[in-house]
């Protein structure tokens, strides 16, 4: 079964504070489908050097989000994307579909 | 310890500034999208910290450390280990987070930058006590200028309208009073400890009861002059 999106880690830096985590998570609401509209973009228009900029900031997220793996790929995919390699896409819009159920889901 | 986070990732900010709150000592003044609005910011505030992110569009922080003009201590914030490594040759750089950045190891940092802030303090301390040591005070005795070295007068006694001013080796006579010299004086080095008298503390040999022997001379100290010894001593 494919890792799933969780909270640990906010929870961890807030302490339990509540109010920080509903701030952060529409924080997260906010940046992440714009972020990933700006990816899905560039990577239509074949500009793969901005592509890779977004998934570097992705890639930040989805360690927010305990998607380890997701991580890991997204590390090789920003790498492979400045070198003009593209064939780990696939596997990365699994693991951004499965972020924005996640959002949908908190929300 | 006033900071300033720079990030263009909102989320990313957010977590860093949660992070600081909970450490009593931390105080985050402003929050930055860009490096443009900090660098701007810098030009009229002081902080003693930057959380900086590298990988930022237009300006990067790289490209925002070569541009601050004499920049505070910086903690790089990063998702690339590799591009902290780049930048942390700067000295003024005391560590860099991986994100995302763990609590554990946001405490680590801490402790590092508390090391660093201390050893920034001994360090201008100990360039004031140089600065001290190289100074010296001109003195008009029968309209000659005599040039004396601070580290060289071991202390000073009010007499009348004059003073006496004692060094390693002599004593002068100079019509003036122990109000004007005191001002005259680095405090990191003298002290006055009675009202007729200021001594150069770094030259005591001993504390006994109320006086304070320097040399041959054993100066009286004053009760309410004595906190303020006592705290300046370097006590085991």
């Amino acid at each position: 079964m494919a890792e799933q999106p969780n909270l640990d880690y906010i929870k961890e830096i807030s302490g339990g504070n509540e109010d920080f985590e509903k701030k952060f998570l529409t924080i997260i609401q906010t940046e992440f489908p714009k972020e990933k509209n700006d990816y899905l973009e560039n990577l239509e228009s074949d500009n793969l050097e901005e592509s890779a900029k977004i998934v570097h900031k992705i890639k930040h997220k989805l360690g927010i989000l305990g998607l380890t793996g997701g991580y890991k790929l997204a590390i090789k995919y920003e790498e492979d994307l400045k070198y003009g390699d593209t064939k780990l896409k696939e596997e990365f819009k699994q693991i951004l579909k499965s972020v924005e159920e996640f959002i949908l889901k908190i929300a | 310890m006033r900071c300033i986070i720079v990030d263009d990732e909102a989320s990313a900010r957010a977590i860093v500034s949660e992070l600081c709150k909970a450490i009593p000592e931390m105080e985050v003044v402003a929050e930055f999208p860009n490096a443009l609005e900090a660098l701007k910011f810098l030009k009229h505030e002081t902080v003693d910290l930057i959380f900086l992110d590298i990988h930022m569009p237009k300006l990067t922080g790289v490209d925002f450390i070569e541009m601050a003009n004499d920049p505070p201590k910086i903690v790089l914030t990063t998702s690339d280990k590799e591009f902290a490594i780049e930048a942390y040759g700067y000295e003024f750089i005391v560590d860099y987070l991986v994100k995302p950045i763990t609590y554990e190891r946001f405490q680590k940092c801490i402790i590092k930058l508390n090391n660093a802030f201390r050893q920034l303090a001994t360090e201008q301390t100990e360039n004031q006590l140089m600065q001290a040591e190289d100074e010296d005070l001109y003195i008009n005795i029968d309209r000659r200028l005599i040039k004396l070295k601070f580290h060289d007068i071991l202390l000073i006694e009010a007499q009348g309208d004059y003073i006496e001013i004692k060094t390693q080796h002599k004593q002068y006579r100079v019509h003036s009073t122990l109000k004007k010299i005191k001002e005259k004086l680095p405090q990191s080095r003298f002290l006055q400890i009675h009202r007729s008298f200021i001594i150069n503390f770094t030259q005591i040999i001993d504390i006994q009861d109320n006086s304070v022997l320097i040399q041959r001379s054993v100066i009286p100290i004053s009760r309410s002059n004595r906190p303020e010894l006592m705290q300046r001593l370097n006590l085991l």
